[in-house]
């Protein structure tokens, strides 16, 4: 069985919340990278960064083009850019128009991460109030990653995940509280021998 | 279960780059995969084709124009006053050191539709310095650049410039550079006056001109990084001593060679000085 080499995080409207819950519990032993889209109105991420670094297993920063996805690190796409991953391992950012209303756009991160990783990827869709992440979670299924979807009954917004889940379907629904060890436990699985 | 999806669709858009540089000689070699394979996947469902090999074959039989190619290829995404701060930087830090030079010469690599060389006249003319300059505007988008030299636009994103026009520092009212007509602005003549808009493609076209003040703002972010330091040297070479370069608001130079002769002058607004000795 293939080894999981990188996650990808999308979430809108109640995502920061989101993130601080599961964030701790993402914690396999072995580092892969983490990259995050979060569509919030803010200019400055430092802030939200420092936020989330405090609370989580492991550090959050902004995303930087031409830097490679760390391992163990927490990558978030900067505001009002999309962040894409290159099969190199090689963080881009683009301007490209919005998608879903959004940039950054879940679609975009999860697209270019499925073709970056195909089956050695995990990708979660969280709360939010549009449709964005649908069709990215559809191309990581397609592409052989594993799909984990917040069940959309305890999501602060429940359509994202609910059209996530039409359109994508999902390898699992999971409540925000056991998707940190999920993620965690198939990392760790997945890189035995 | 196959790793093979991705690969496939990366083997792709190689053989997509190979077409458009036999047929055309256009070439997109050094551009970051991963938003250029968005790019070449959209533009094969806009044109119908089943995927990306279908459009290939389209521009090896040469049933596509390269213009067509450049202009779907290249999505111009840009507004008036842009991330206002630069602006006000560009206001406090760059245009009073400008005023020392009796002529001066500014060069925008990638001007796409104009927005931004527009509101950079509009800084200028404030600043009572306009007279005095020379503005090359340039894009390797034909399309875009008649466009640019149009100075038209939608008037549904004039409250929104208006509002950055004012976050940057803006003397008067932007309504004072426009005139509205229908659902459009036609931007004033007096500030195309010393605007020459130019075709140049910054992948395969050297020095333009000896410049006072570079702009490139978010062109860069979509090259890789061989071509970004290529690209920065040659900005570089353009600039005069003590000259400026600006670039987007998430473009870094730290790893190019160029960056040993450029001085951060404002790190947030990626406004930097060649070093003068």
């Amino acid at each position: 069985m293939t080894s999981i080499d990188a996650v990808v995080i999308g979430c809108s409207a109640g995502g920061l919340q989101a993130l601080k819950q599961i964030l701790p519990t993402l914690c396999p032993t072995r580092a892969v990278p983490v990259l995050v889209a979060c569509h919030t109105a803010s200019d400055d991420l430092r802030g939200l960064c420092d936020l989330l670094s405090a609370v989580s297993a492991w550090p959050v920063r902004e995303a930087r083009e031409r830097e490679i996805a760390a391992p163990g690190v927490i990558q978030m796409a900067p505001s009002g850019y999309h962040l894409l991953v290159e099969r190199s391992g090689e963080l881009s950012l683009s301007i490209d128009p919005r998608v879903s209303f959004a940039r950054p756009s879940i679609d975009v991160l999860f697209e270019s991460a499925a073709i970056a990783y195909g089956t050695r990827l995990v990708g979660v869709v969280m709360t939010g109030a549009n449709h964005d992440g649908a069709q990215g979670l559809a191309r990581v299924r397609h592409g052989g990653g594993i799909g984990v979807i917040q069940d959309p009954d305890e999501a602060e917004v429940d359509v994202m995940p609910r059209a996530a889940l039409a359109q994508a379907g999902a390898d699992q629904v999971l409540p925000l509280v056991r998707i940190g060890p999920f993620v965690s436990r198939l990392i760790d699985q997945r890189s035995e021998p | 279960m196959s790793d093979d999806t991705g690969a496939l669709q990366a083997a792709a858009l190689e053989r997509f780059i190979d077409a458009a540089k036999r047929r055309h000689g256009l070439d997109l070699s050094g551009y970051a995969r991963a938003s250029l394979q968005r790019r070449v996947q959209q533009m094969a469902e806009r044109d119908g084709h089943a995927d990306i090999d279908a459009l290939s074959a389209a521009v090896e039989a040469g049933a596509t124009q390269v213009d067509h190619l450049i202009s779907s290829l290249s999505v111009p995404v840009t507004e008036m006053f842009r991330n206002p701060s630069v602006f006000s930087a560009l206001r406090e830090m760059v245009l009073p050191m400008l005023a020392s030079w009796p002529h001066i010469t500014i060069w925008q690599a990638g001007c796409a539709t104009g927005e931004e060389v527009y509101s950079l006249a509009i800084l200028l003319h404030e600043a009572g310095l306009y007279d005095r300059c020379q503005i090359f505007a340039t894009d390797f988008n034909e399309a875009a650049l008649a466009k640019a030299q149009d100075g038209i636009f939608p008037a549904r994103d004039a409250r929104m410039w208006s509002q950055n026009y004012q976050r940057a520092g803006g003397q008067a009212s932007l309504g004072d550079y426009y005139h509205a007509a229908y659902d459009h602005i036609r931007l004033d003549a007096r500030l195309k006056a010393n605007i020459h808009f130019a075709h140049h493609n910054l992948v395969t076209d050297g020095v333009f001109c000896e410049a006072q003040l570079v702009l490139c703002r978010n062109v860069l972010i979509y090259f890789n990084r061989e071509l970004q330091h290529q690209v920065l040297q040659r900005f570089r070479d353009s600039l005069v001593r003590g000259g400026y370069l600006c670039l987007g608001n998430r473009e870094s130079i730290h790893t190019a060679p160029a960056a040993r002769d450029l001085v951060a002058v404002d790190a947030d607004a990626r406004i930097y000085r060649l070093a003068s000795s």
